[in-house]
């Protein structure tokens, strides 16, 4: 028995989802390979955003990946910290503007 | 100061011991070696396919001791080539007509009879005459001071290692103060017209990842190196190239020691790209140590795998057929020539 859900090692066995149903695997792959190439947006660009989002979905997977990418992309560790806080920016402001939300319901239920 | 691998008496200092780690338990499970990977690509052997580049380390003696060297080299290494071996070197260029003649090092600068062979080897009719400058070295003492003069004199192409366009990741590879001086270095290249438009004095850049990972899109990095050195630091270069650290000497003793040894190995075979075997440098390179023995790369030279032995391992034995006819050492460092876009000391291959 597996002692944790996550192994690093699968990481690498990425591609093999495509065993079970390779079809939409290969959508996926071609989509994904199409959208990390240099568009309006630079691989760069593109490869911090997809950091931030990494820590937004909290996935290890992603997280490790793109650590990676972003350095090989010649990225600063201030980057990659700056685009982590804008990822927990808007995960923070997700939470507290449902504040206002709050506040028109206690102030509905309020004398 | 940093020591080199040789005066810690490191295992590393050993290539003998480098090599039975590089082929190691990683190899002994479900990894397929390089020369397998060769194979299944339709290469039982690696052959050349033609001697452009004349490789030549003057010496391993250099000024800085960086942590991923290859070479091992420092102020404390004090292997340098004689000129009685430069001079054989100058009689085969002037025979052969190679069409690059690549000076290594160390600090190839700190050989006492540096410029004297640079001078032999352009008046033997060197078309193409590349020095590997580390930049620091110009600026290291008042003697060198002039360098940018004298390589602009032999229309030298200077090819420099700067694997940041901020100090921290300069320095944290390459030592504390490394990026200033070479800023400065860069500065009195510039100055003299290297890096300029339309000089025809060429000055390159080279990448090296500073840590455990693959180098990024060479024409990307390219274009952000020089968006950010001219702003910064109003410095222009020419190319930038990218190479890959190959899992050998300082950089191999940092893999084990940071415990990245098995995922870069992994990252490296995941990365094998089959078309970078076409263009791999040790096809039309040959290496030469201070010495004067024949490697098929400048990596294989500081594992001390000399080309083999039917080819002539001495320039004093040096046979251009008998090189053209040889088969290629490889090893499994070699997975670092074959990785994503390819890596030569030319940059990427593919």
């Amino acid at each position: 028995m597996e002692k944790t859900y996550y192994n690093p090692a699968d990481l690498a066995k990425f591609g093999n989802i495509s065993e079970f149903e390779p079809n939409l695997a290969k959508k996926f792959f071609d989509y994904y390979g199409e959208v990390f190439k240099a568009g309006a947006l630079t691989e760069r660009e593109k490869t911090l955003i997809a950091l931030a989002v990494s820590h937004t979905v909290q996935c290890p997977y992603c997280i490790d990946a793109y650590t990676q990418e972003t350095l090989a992309k010649g990225c600063t560790e201030t980057e990659m910290m700056e685009a982590v806080h804008v990822a927990s920016a808007i995960r923070g402001g997700a939470s507290l503007v449902h504040g206002v939300q709050m506040m028109n319901k206690a102030k509905k239920l309020s004398m | 100061m940093t020591k080199s691998l040789l005066a810690q008496s490191h295992t590393f200092a050993n290539s003998q011991k480098q090599l039975a780690h590089l082929n190691g338990p990683f190899f002994e499970n479900d990894n397929l070696t390089f020369q397998e990977h060769l194979k299944n690509n339709g290469h039982s052997t690696l052959k050349p396919t033609g001697l452009d580049i004349f490789q030549i380390n003057l010496g391993y003696m250099c000024n800085q001791t960086c942590k991923h060297c290859h070479v091992d080299a420092g102020p404390d290494r004090k292997e340098i080539m004689t000129r009685d071996t430069m001079q054989i070197c100058v009689d085969l260029v002037r025979k052969h007509k190679f069409s690059t003649i690549d000076l290594t090092g160390g600090a190839p600068e700190m050989n006492p009879d540096f410029r004297w062979f640079v001078t032999e080897l352009k008046k033997a009719g060197a078309k193409e005459i590349i020095v590997r400058c580390n930049l620091t070295i110009i600026v290291a003492n008042k003697k060198y001071h002039s360098l940018p003069e004298f390589f602009k004199e032999h229309e030298v192409r200077v090819v420099s290692s700067l694997p940041y366009y901020a100090a921290s990741k300069t320095d944290r590879q390459r030592g504390n103060g490394v990026f200033d001086r070479s800023i400065k270095a860069l500065k009195m290249l510039n100055d003299v017209g290297y890096g300029q438009p339309g000089s025809g004095l060429i000055l390159d850049l080279v990448y090296n990842p500073a840590g455990a990972f693959l180098p990024g899109n060479q024409v990307e990095l390219e274009n952000n190196f020089k968006k950010e050195l001219i702003e910064r630091h109003d410095v222009v270069f020419n190319q930038l190239l990218c190479i890959t650290n190959l899992p050998i000497s300082r950089f191999l003793d940092y893999l084990v020691k940071s415990e990245n040894y098995e995922d870069y190995m992994n990252k490296l075979l995941t990365a094998f790209n089959p078309g970078a075997i076409e263009g791999l440098m040790c096809r039309n390179t040959v290496s030469i140590d201070w010495e004067g023995y024949l490697y098929d790369c400048d990596f294989n030279q500081m594992l001390h795998l000399k080309v083999e032995k039917a080819a002539g391992q001495h320039i004093s034995e040096f046979d251009l057929e008998a090189l053209n006819k040889r088969d290629i050492i490889v090893n499994q460092h070699c997975f670092g020539c074959t990785a994503g876009a390819g890596s030569s000391c030319q940059g990427t291959t593919t």
